[in-house]
């Protein structure tokens, strides 16, 4: 049996969107290094709940590293130590007893906070909208094979396509730039058969959405990559900028 | 037109924009070290001609220093807008910020870009004023009267403190180039899974080459070993 953690917790508290926040300090003992990050926060929400307090407000659903819902910015990195996880996916035997544990939410102008740790990432729902699909009838899923699409293009667009949406990129950005993300909307289409006829538009109208919803620009820092629960390469950012230059001679 | 003005200023078109003046700035910053490698010899004639006949280029040599500055004047513009997108895009930082490591290539240099960069245009508007600006002393090679740039350099580089200035303007270009040079590729579309960490290396290896390229001159001419500063200045 691992022993017990004791946790010296800093979490960014915020009654409101528009109300003033702060780093509040909270002392968690008895944590089980097999807790999730997030049931280590539930331990907490229950601890303040029987002491009359408000609880922590996080965002979350499947638990499972699939749904994109959790969040958070763990000492300073975006879903925390872990690589190719998200937070909900983090365990508790990755830090150590005594240590002081930092969870903010993602910050950036066009995800602004809800409560707590709760952030409105509806700007990324407006992108998409924006371009992120394909206006044909698309029926019921077509035969396996019926349209052949190389190796190659298929594992990539797959790649692409593993992008849950979190936003941890944006969080991670020094400049809060939404890049990542929106590449992989782009690549996951720009690469298959049924993508082509509307790729140079998709690629404009969603970089210009992205634009407009406040995201910073990208500096090619490469943090995001570094972050992401998927892995996804930045090499998806490349084929983004190439697909919306090549829109400039269409 | 319009649409074509929209995109060349979107997040994407400024980026494209900032690598391709960024390339060409770089392509000078090539040039200027191989010919600053002439003042590595102990007789003035090489350099001072070299000089001469880029001068004697005329209007040519005008016309290229025109789009130069034009190029310098949108690179910074570019620059200042991405920096102030950032201000603009986290107006409230993290209290605790961390780095995730591997495969970031966020780094010193990556992200002090606009500080080198505008220290990079103060040391050019000195540069300029002390050389290009700055007193005219004539030499004749094979009985032509030209300006003798070598003596100049020599003069000016025997002053501790404008040595010191210089070579930390050098280490700054270094920094800028380390992430600029690997940066502009990336910003232009151009990734590939095997070329792209090459690239990377590569813009590491030519930012440190070309950093101590510019540093080792003004250092060779302050401590002059070969006691040439003295037949050079006695000349006139
Ligand atoms: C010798 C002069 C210079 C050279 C050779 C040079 C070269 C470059 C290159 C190749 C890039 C990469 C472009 C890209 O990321 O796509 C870059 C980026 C940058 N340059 Fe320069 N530059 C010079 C002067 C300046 C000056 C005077 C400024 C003043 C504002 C500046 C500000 C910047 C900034 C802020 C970036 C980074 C932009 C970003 O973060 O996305 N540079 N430079
Ligand atoms: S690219 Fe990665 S970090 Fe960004 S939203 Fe998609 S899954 Fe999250
Ligand atoms: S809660 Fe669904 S991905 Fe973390």
């Amino acid at each position: 049996m691992a022993t017990k953690l004791s946790l010296n917790l800093q979490i960014w508290r915020q009654a409101g969107p528009d109300k003033p926040g702060k780093m509040v300090d909270y002392k968690l003992n008895d944590v089980s290094p097999d807790m999730s990050f997030l049931e280590m926060l539930d331990v907490l929400n229950d601890d303040l709940l029987q002491k009359g307090e408000e609880p922590v407000e996080f965002d979350n659903d499947c638990r499972e590293g699939i749904c994109g819902m959790c969040s958070l910015v763990i000492n300073g990195v975006a879903h925390g130590p872990q690589k190719g996880t998200a937070t909900c996916q983090l365990h508790m035997r990755k830090f150590k007893d005594g240590e002081t544990v930092t969870i903010e939410p993602f910050r950036a102008k066009a995800f602004p906070v809800v409560k707590d740790l709760v952030v409105d990432r509806g700007a990324f729902d407006r992108i998409i909208a924006a371009g992120g699909y394909i206006s044909i009838n698309a029926g019921g899923a077509p035969d396996a094979n019926a349209i052949p699409i190389p190796k190659e293009y298929a594992d990539e667009a797959m790649d692409a396509a593993a992008c849950i949406g979190c936003g941890a990129c944006v969080a991670a950005c020094p400049n809060a730039s939404a890049s990542l993300f929106v590449s992989a909307k782009i690549s996951q289409l720009a690469l298959l058969p049924q993508g082509q006829p509307e790729r140079y538009r998709r690629a404009t109208s969603m970089v210009a959405q992205m634009d407009a919803e406040g995201f910073g620009d990208c500096s090619n820092h490469a943090e995001c990559e570094a972050v992401c629960p998927k892995e996804i390469s930045i090499a998806h950012i490349a084929r983004m900028k190439r697909d919306y230059l090549r829109s400039v001679f269409k | 037109m319009a649409e074509e003005k929209a995109k060349l200023w979107s997040s994407v078109g400024k980026k494209a924009l900032m690598a391709v003046t960024g390339l060409l700035l770089v392509t000078f910053v090539i040039e200027h070290l191989l010919g600053n490698l002439l003042l590595f010899t102990t007789d003035p004639d090489p350099f001072n001609k070299y000089a001469y006949t880029l001068m004697s280029l005329g209007k040519l040599l005008i016309a290229v220093e025109l789009v130069f500055l034009a190029f310098f004047i949108l690179h910074m513009y570019s620059g200042l807008t991405v920096y102030l997108s950032k201000r603009k895009a986290r107006p409230d930082s993290y209290r605790k910020s961390g780095n995730a490591g591997n495969p970031s290539k966020k780094t010193l240099s990556s992200t002090t870009m606009i500080i080198s960069g505008l220290v990079l245009l103060v040391f050019v508007a000195i540069h300029l004023k002390t050389f290009k600006f700055g007193p005219h002393y004539t030499t004749f090679v094979d009985g032509v009267e030209m300006r003798d740039l070598y003596k100049l350099v020599y003069q000016t580089f025997a002053q501790p403190l404008y040595v010191f200035w210089y070579v930390l303007s050098m280490v700054i270009l270094g920094l800028h180039l380390r992430h600029g040079v690997w940066s502009a590729f990336q910003s232009l579309g151009l990734h590939h899974h095997r070329f792209t960490p090459a690239i990377y290396t590569f813009a590491l290896i030519f930012a440190v080459v070309w950093a101590l390229g510019f540093i080792a001159m003004p250092i060779w001419i302050f401590f002059d070993p070969l006691n040439v500063r003295q037949d050079v200045l006695n000349l006139m």
